[in-house]
């Protein structure tokens, strides 16, 4: 029989730790509903989510019920829109209605790609659907926007990324009676992944099989509660600590993703391992990077604690995962967590020290409230930064930053549930408007001669 | 296929005999129990056999579930392979 004490610890981990599975995302491939004209393309979208993700959410609650361990969320992942769109024509913000209307069907939490790729320029269809993200989020609940704006082989499209500047803005207008809520699930990436099944950043790549399941984990609770267990010892026991606990956390993701495989009969795709924090008073990353001996989240030394986590939370579920992709690694969306919430109300958490945190771990400028009336230039100089530390570093980096329209400094935007609510943060407002003016695109960097 | 059932909470008279009168009510055997009371704590682990259970799982679980409830008690059944992917390499 199984040990007793491995027992209790994985009942600990559920009950007391909050361990979870975060969601369950079916990606389903789109691109066999194109059509001459939208009205059809729109159809075979909704019968083709339908047929695929009928069972999902029953499926969900099962496997949950049977093993013991909550599956948040229920997510589809589908095709970039604009990829459809530029296909089928038409006005893009009816393929998000159809996505709406299909999420509402099938009761599922968010559906994701309603999203463009244009890290390295514009193709058809790709600037009316990034033109049509406000009116699309503000007219859809579940419809999660992406746009890729940057890559390590392509460079960074500036065009792009001052297009997403005002565009960010705009959905936070359009939102602006709902908490700014439209921002909140648009991303802005720099290397985005294909087979992503976390949100607002989820949708089903062009090289992925038609449908496929992936599974992201959640957890850092249970971390922490590992790490409280060894307050004196030396980073390398906390390696290995976190290590072991994110093998322990992966092998219930990879178990429940190949049940859901096996039971939905859908090819597995892969685990993403990121510890991805909740608003709930202990499943919080900042709280980890505490417990290694910070006073606050967002003190000198955050950075390096943070490369220490994000790199043991890897190595350890790697090996616990048969295959792993999408994101992997710690997330910091600041509304999020609330240890975040805590260190950026006290002034300690810069939108700086974010910036070099995002060097050495999962996503970038995650759920970030900053002041409504921030200019459209410097929420685009924001996101060039960050894609050019994600395509220097051949890593993905990502933005999502919520203006918050009518609201300054001070004050705060509470959005509920897993997006949480936090203070709005102070931005440097030196101009970086000619610079964002000149469009064109950043080159690709070199790739060796690194230092 | 197998299932565990974990019993946490206040040591009362019978609680053996209540979660094993689910267990025998659905065709469920149990293979193996261990249990010990640390201070008043009750802690019970059971080993069960579900192969011929009358019952989906998840309606098991939830029976579990109700008598901890109203027994006051944390009462789980999970399917064992929880913790073999946890703890087994």
């Amino acid at each position: 029989m199984i040990n007793s004490r491995d027992i209790l610890e994985t009942i600990h981990m559920i009950q007391d730790e909050n361990l979870d599975i975060r969601t369950i995302t079916m990606g389903i491939s789109l691109l066999d509903c194109c059509s001459d004209n939208a009205q059809t393309a729109c159809g075979k979208i909704y019968d083709k989510i339908m047929r695929l993700a009928e069972r999902l959410v029953i499926t969900g609650n099962e496997i949950g019920k049977e093993y013991g361990i909550p599956i948040i969320n229920k997510r589809v992942s589908v095709t970039p829109i604009a990829m459809i769109a530029a296909a089928s024509a038409g006005d893009p913000v009816q393929y998000a209605l159809t996505l709406e209307r299909a999420s509402k069907e099938l009761g599922i939490d968010f559906v994701g790609g309603y999203s463009a790729l244009v890290q390295k320029g514009f193709a058809a269809g790709d600037e009316k659907l990034i033109k049509s993200i406000p009116e699309a989020l503000a007219a859809t609940e579940h419809v999660c926007a992406s746009v890729n704006i940057a890559s390590t082989k392509t460079g960074i499209n500036m065009d792009a990324v001052a297009l997403m500047g005002g565009i960010i803005k705009q959905t936070a207008v359009a939102t602006a009676d709902k908490n700014c809520i439209g921002a909140a699930k648009l991303v802005v990436f720099c290397n985005a992944p294909e087979d992503n099944p976390f949100m607002a950043g989820a949708f089903h790549g062009a090289g992925e099989p038609d449908c496929v399941i992936n599974v992201g984990v959640s957890g850092p609770g249970v971390v922490r509660c590992a790490l409280q267990k060894i307050p004196d010892g030396d980073l390398t026991q906390v390696a290995d600590v976190i290590k072991r606990t994110a093998f322990k956390i992966t092998r219930v993701g990879q178990l429940v993703a190949y049940e859901a495989a096996r039971r939905l009969h859908v090819p597995f795709g892969i685990v993403d391992l990121s510890l991805a924090p909740t608003p709930a008073v202990g499943d919080s990353v900042a709280y980890i990077l505490e417990e290694m001996g910070l006073q606050t989240c967002g003190a000198h030394g955050t950075t390096a604690a943070l490369a220490l986590l994000n790199d043991a939370v890897k190595k350890g579920g790697t090996m616990a995962s048969s295959h792993v992709g999408g994101l992997s690694g710690a997330f910091i969306p600041v509304t999020e967590d609330a240890g975040m919430v805590a260190a950026a109300r006290s002034g300690c958490l810069s939108i700086e020290k974010l910036e070099a945190m995002t060097a050495v771990c999962s996503v970038g400028l995650d759920m970030i409230v900053v002041p409504g009336d921030t200019p459209d230039d410097v929420l685009a100089a924001i996101i060039a930064d960050e894609a050019a530390i994600g395509m220097v570093n051949y890593k993905t980096t990502a933005v999502r930053l919520i203006p918050a329209i009518g609201k300054g400094l001070g004050e705060e935007l509470d959005f509920g549930g897993l997006l949480g609510g936090g203070p709005v943060m102070r931005l440097n407002t030196a101009s970086p408007a000619a610079f964002i003016k000149r469009g064109g695109r950043i080159p690709a960097p070199l790739q060796s001669l690194r230092n | 296929m197998r299932a565990v059932v974990t019993v946490v909470g206040k040591d009362m008279v019978g609680i053996l005999h209540k979660v094993s009168g689910i267990c025998a009510n659905n065709n469920v055997n149990i293979v193996e129990v261990s249990q010990s009371i640390l201070q008043d704590m009750f802690c019970m682990i059971m080993l069960t056999d579900i192969s011929k259970c009358d019952l989906p799982l998840t309606e098991l679980a939830d029976r579990m579930n109700a008598l901890g409830e109203e027994q006051g008690l944390s009462i789980h059944l999970m399917h064992e392979d929880i913790f073999n992917s946890m703890h087994r390499i």
